[in-house]
């Protein structure tokens, strides 16, 4: 620490240092997508993936007729999506354990075909671990051609495990439009697109 | 007061001096570290003016209730490039700018590790914001998602997010070999006896501020990259529509935007530090404690990123940790604030112009942190966020704060820079204009913020009538006030007559003021031989 050093003898390792560590911090800012999803799902019991749950953990389920939860249901489409979106039912008494169908509804009111895909989301949050789907429309892109309505059930038990102060589940889903797969419709067109 | 120090430059000032012929020699291809100092400074100047014009706007369009002025979007397009124009074209810029000209003068060096490098990392800025302020005249205009663009707000405009996207990467590229510079310089460059424990506090704030620049600014960058596959190549890292999340953007967002913070006021925690003695006439109270308190903000600013995002539904275990981890800061910084505060005491304290920036740093600065720690209770947190109250305490902390210091710092050393003395009765004037104005322009919006105005918005509720336009009173006195500041820095440099002494201060203590006054463009061309009594803190470590 007491001589002066000659500047291009060492600057050159403190160059190729700093210079590792900001490549590392770069990969890092991508790394992070990853990592949030594992903090998310291993660590914080967040679920981000809504795939639909397994038959065997719906085999395992025992209803639970002692108490039951009330489930509200919420519709709504993103601005820019010309479609309409509602549930059948706003509102629907279950027991935790208990295979429940609802119906919702979309229509494309605008004169070109779309594909949309709907986002999931359960409140309260802390909750949304024991809400398990096995079957909805949000796992797949839904393609609604010019001014089609569809109706789309969502399948769901909540787990008999839910904390038993929680007596309300709302279930929300927004529509987006899915650009790219809209553009790749738009692209085959001659074909009419096909609902499925 | 020059001796040893400086024997090769004493005896003949000027003559020797071997500054580059012709403006565009000197200026554009500069590597002296004193000439990109400057330039870095001007152009700090130039977009404090031009942000500040921006939010001259933004005062007018609220000065009532009701839209006046301005349409919606481009009320937008000002909130959100006035901050990208002050954070990373003005603050930023400012303190490396006052990195460039004090470091190699207060560890006796004679330049700049990379001086090549150097000039780049300048020269990369005008390239960057011209980019940025050149997407306020595209079709669809500038960014208008706010300085945090999260998306999907921010990809929905025009196309002017690519050239914004990309200023921002310029400007990224130009922080990070300013850093990198400025470490291999404090590393390598130091005087033989300038140990580690010996440096100004402003050197060591430097260091710090560096290593958390190469640390979190190629995480922006890749958050932005991220931002521009999702707007133009189909990807979806954050777009939920194809599975991706925007919330996530916001985390790493912040894991850069938070340290990024401390960056904007580690610098300002070291000029203070090297103001306040020099007033007080004693040395730093606790100076170890000031290093030490520094790495540890440093340290803590990586793992409290989430206090800007507590709304966003977190779980409980998380809204606590990020709120203690956010509190934990308060002591350190409180550590700060009470060696300033104990470096005055009993101090014979003078009052020149940049110590009364530096006391108002100091009391102002902290009115900030309180409001800061009020914000980090969670609950609180639910009502205050993207409120005025928000808006409050970053000014508190980033204009009383970091400009504040910058303004102090450049009153401190512009005698040494420039040669001659600023107007002391003009300094004053511009202080007190300044410090009073500037609270009639923010203390107001912590009440707003109380009572539930939200940020961003160009209309309100005309119960939030007063206090805007209070705010918008203090906000143009204010902007004003700094037009007497231009006129002191101007008066300074081309027409002061009253020369100005090595030690332009009587109680300074430290290399830079061991050579003469303007510092000539080449110093310590041979290593100073330092001697007791020079340093500020030479005994520290003994
Ligand atoms: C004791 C220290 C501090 C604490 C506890 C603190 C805490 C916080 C919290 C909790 C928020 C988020 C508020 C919200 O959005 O609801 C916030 C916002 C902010 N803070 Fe601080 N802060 C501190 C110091 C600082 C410093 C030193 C700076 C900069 C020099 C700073 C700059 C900012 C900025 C720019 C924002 C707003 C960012 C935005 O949303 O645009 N803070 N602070
Ligand atoms: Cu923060």
């Amino acid at each position: 620490m007491n001589t002066v050093a000659a500047p291009t003898r060492n600057a050159r390792g403190v160059v190729r240092i700093t210079l590792i560590v900001s490549a590392c911090a770069f990969l890092f800012g991508f790394a992070m997508i990853p990592l949030y999803r594992i903090a998310c799902e291993q660590v914080l019991g967040i679920k981000l993936e809504d795939g639909p749950v397994t038959g065997r953990a719906v085999a395992a389920a025992s209803v639970d007729t002692s108490r039951s939860v009330r489930i509200q249901f919420l519709a709504s489409v993103n601005s820019k999506l010309p479609w309409t979106f509602a549930p059948e039912v706003t509102r629907i008494d279950v027991h935790p354990g208990e295979l429940t169908e609802v119906w919702f509804d979309a229509a494309n009111t605008s004169d070109a075909a779309i594909v949309g895909n709907a986002v999931p989301s359960v409140a309260p949050n802390t909750a949304s671990a024991f809400f398990n789907k096995t079957e909805c429309f949000c796992f797949t892109e839904q393609l609604l051609a010019a001014g089609e309505a569809r109706r789309m059930p969502v399948r769901f038990i909540v787990d008999p495990a839910l904390p038993r102060d929680v007596t309300e589940l709302t279930l929300s889903y927004t529509f987006y439009e899915n650009t790219d797969a809209t553009r790749r419709v738009a692209e085959t067109v001659g074909a009419p697109p096909h609902a499925g | 007061m020059a001796h040893a120090a400086t024997h090769d430059h004493v005896a003949h000032d000027d003559h020797h001096d071997h500054k580059p012929q012709g403006f565009i020699a000197r200026w554009c291809f500069s590597t002296n570290h004193k000439d990109i100092g400057t330039l870095y400074l001007i152009f700090s100047l130039l977009m404090f003016f031009i942000g500040g014009a921006m939010a001259m706007i933004i005062r007018a369009e609220l000065f009532q209730p009701g839209m006046q002025l301005v349409e919606p979007d481009f009320f937008n397009e000002m909130t959100s490039v006035h901050a990208l124009v002050m954070i990373f074209g003005a603050v930023m810029p400012a303190f490396v700018g006052l990195g460039n000209w004090m470091i190699p003068l207060m560890v006796g060096a004679p330049d700049m590790a990379l001086p090549r490098m150097n000039n780049w990392s300048f020269w990369l800025l005008p390239v960057a914001f011209g980019l940025l302020l050149s997407t306020l005249f595209m079709p669809g205009g500038g960014p208008q998602g706010g300085w945090t663009l999260y998306p999907p707000l921010s990809l929905q405009g025009g196309n002017g997010i690519a050239f914004s996207i990309l200023a921002i990467h310029v400007a990224g590229i130009s922080s990070i070999m300013g850093a990198i510079n400025i470490i291999a310089t404090i590393l390598n460059m130091r005087a033989p006896g300038m140990d580690l424990l010996k440096m100004p506090v402003f050197v060591w704030t430097w260091l710090i501020t560096a290593f958390l620049l190469i640390a979190v600014m190629p995480v922006l960058a890749g958050a932005v990259t991220m931002l521009l596959t999702d707007k133009y190549f189909g990807t979806s890292f954050f777009n939920a529509a194809g599975g991706g999340d925007p919330v996530m953007f916001q985390h790493i967002f912040w894991f850069f935007g938070h340290p990024e913070v401390y960056i904007m006021i580690l610098p300002a925690f070291g000029i203070v530090s090297e103001i306040i003695p020099t007033f007080a006439r004693k040395p730093l109270f606790g100076y170890q404690a000031m290093v030490y308190a520094t790495a540890s903000i440093a340290f803590l600013s990586f793992i409290v990123w989430a206090h800007h995002m507590f709304t966003v539904g977190m779980p409980l275990g998380g809204e606590l940790f990020f709120m203690y981890a956010t509190m934990l800061i308060a002591i350190p910084t409180g550590v700060k604030v009470f060696n300033w505060v104990s470096t005055m005491w009993e101090g014979s304290m003078t009052f020149e112009t940049p110590m009364l920036f530096a006391i108002g740093f100091v009391i102002l600065f902290t009115i900030g942190g309180f409001s800061g720690v009020m914000l980090a209770i969670v609950p609180a947190d639910f009502q205050y966020h993207d409120t005025y109250f928000v808006v409050a305490h970053f000014h508190y902390v980033l204009v009383t704060g970091a400009v504040f210091s910058i303004m102090a710092a450049t009153y401190y050393w512009l005698p040494k820079w420039t040669g001659h003395m600023y107007s002391e009765r003009w300094g004053k004037i511009h202080f007190w204009s300044s410090v009073i104005s500037v609270n009639v322009l923010f203390f107001p919006q912590h009440f707003l913020g109380l009572a539930g105005m939200p940020r961003r918005i160009p209309d309100y509720n005309v119960a939030f009538a007063d206090f805007n336009m209070i705010s918008s009173i203090g906000g143009f006195w204010f902007g004003l006030s700094q037009l007497i500041f231009l006129g002191v820095v101007v008066h300074c440099a081309f027409f002061s007559k009253v020369k100005a002494p090595a030690r332009v201060w009587e109680g300074a203590k430290g290399l830079e003021w061991e050579v003469p006054s303007p510092a000539p463009h080449h110093t310590f061309s041979v290593p100073p031989v330092l001697k007791p009594g020079m340093l500020a803190h030479d005994d520290v470590s003994h």
